[in-house]
């Protein structure tokens, strides 16, 4: 069976090292954060402006001046830090950052991505998903691996607007997680009760499969 | 030295009709409320505005962007506004979009005398199409611009009558940079004290950088997405 968003975000959480530094993205990306494993510790930069995320605040605590990318109220940590952009930036383009999460529209079998304009329909600008990938050591992709439409998310080419290139790592879906190569998508693990066959045909690029594929552990 | 001015009307004294403004905050989180009121109160028109945002319908630059006094937007995420999306598709607002962490560093770069430097980001997306890039360390940059404006108009926490600024949480975002970047700076504080109460270790923005700086009123400080422990 296909995850949901919270599976994704589960298995997403297994790519978390204790001492990382690590910036979500919004929508499922900000899941993540629910399925840290308990024994490592991981500090969430929000990019405009706070090292140390803590929990959204609790009702009649929610402080204006506190917020993270996606403008929702938030909490800090202990040890938390407050900065301004220009150096919340210098953190992301200095590699400081160990791994970035984020979401979109297509992926590409040589990493580029789309993610943040639909000419004609939707144009709310990028905000800082091209510093973000351009800079991030490592980057996750979470997704579902079709379209409302049930068209590939992961092609050969992105027909909309570049976000960036030759930028993505690992793509973890509903369906599979996929490590982007210098060979191109490979297989390498599928979502519990999905077969390689279903990955094969909602993928819309060439998948390098290798021995037998195992299931995600959630 | 004194740059305390009264009010937001007294602090855009001298602004004209076509210049270019920048407005510090992110989102609704830490904006220059009251500046912005006096701002559309004015009237003036014909702007160019650099904000990483455009507010929202009813609150923030969404105010100016209602009545049409802004002509060109500088930004880098314009969503949570239905009335800018329309002006931008139907083309009556001009606006150049921005990657966040290289408008940041063109303000900071702007108000730090570096006319230009090289970042990736952008690179190998429209933002690249036309201009001048580099490889260094194996990796493509993009060469871009440090910007500046005719105000700068941010708002802190604290500040002195100097124009010294402290700013709270994550209400500095932009505004650290971009008091740099103003050949007039404006702050709006939320706290004015005199010269020698606020501790010299904890100021963010040397009074330097401020030209005018005024204590504001009845701030509304408005939240965009509430969002609590279930």
């Amino acid at each position: 069976m296909s995850l949901d968003k919270n599976g994704i975000a589960k298995r997403i959480a297994q790519e978390l090292k204790d001492g990382y530094y690590v910036n979500l993205g919004i929508g499922i990306p900000t899941l993540v954060a629910n399925f840290v494993p308990e024994n490592i510790e991981v500090v969430l930069q929000s990019e405009n402006g706070l090292l140390g995320i803590g929990p959204f605040p609790e009702k009649g605590k929610a402080d204006p001046d506190l917020i993270n990318a996606g403008k929702q109220t938030v909490t800090t940590i202990p040890g938390s830090a407050f900065f301004d952009s220009s150096l919340s930036f210098a953190m992301i383009r200095g590699g400081h950052i160990d791994l970035t999460v984020l979401g979109a529209f297509e992926v590409t079998d040589k990493g580029d991505i789309s993610s943040w304009k639909i000419p004609g329909k939707m144009v709310k600008g990028m905000g800082g998903a091209m510093d973000l990938v351009a800079a991030a050591k490592n980057i996750i992709v979470a997704t579902t691996h079709t379209d409302r439409h049930g068209k590939p998310k992961l092609k050969t080419s992105c027909d909309l607007p570049l976000t960036g290139v030759n930028c993505v790592k690992k793509i973890v879906s509903d369906l599979a997680v996929i490590d982007v190569t210098d060979k191109g998508f490979k297989l390498m693990e599928r979502a519990p009760g999905v077969s390689v066959e279903e990955i094969l045909e909602k993928t819309g690029a060439a998948v390098i499969v290798e021995g037998d594929i195992p299931e995600m552990k959630l | 030295m004194n740059k305390v001015v009264k009010n937001a009307k007294e602090a855009i004294k001298g602004m004209r009709n076509g210049q270019t403004f920048m407005l510090g905050g992110f989102g609704l989180c830490g904006i220059p409320e009251n500046t912005i009121k006096a701002l559309v109160e004015s009237g003036l028109t014909n702007l160019t505005c650099i904000s990483n945002n455009a507010g929202v319908d009813d609150f923030g630059l969404g105010l100016l962007l209602r009545k049409h006094q802004v002509k060109k937007m500088i930004s880098s995420y314009v969503g949570e506004n239905k009335e800018f999306e329309r002006q931008l598709l139907s083309g009556e607002l001009e606006v150049d979009l921005i990657p966040q962490g290289t408008l940041a560093e063109r303000l900071r770069a702007g108000g730090a005398g570096i006319p230009a430097f090289y970042v990736p980001a952008g690179y190998g997306t429209e933002v690249g199409e036309g201009k001048e890039s580099r490889e260094f360390n194996g990796k493509m940059h993009l060469l871009e611009y440090g910007l500046t404006a005719d105000f700068a108009v941010v708002k802190a926490w604290k500040g002195d009558t100097m124009g010294n600024l402290i700013y709270r949480e994550t209400a500095n975002n932009f505004n650290q940079a971009m008091a740099m970047a103003g050949k007039i700076t404006i702050a709006e504080v939320e706290i004015l004290v005199p010269a020698g109460e606020l501790n010299p270790n904890e100021i963010h923005t040397p009074g330097i950088f401020v030209q005018r700086i005024f204590q504001g009123v009845n701030y509304e400080k408005r939240i965009e997405f509430e969002t609590v422990r279930e």
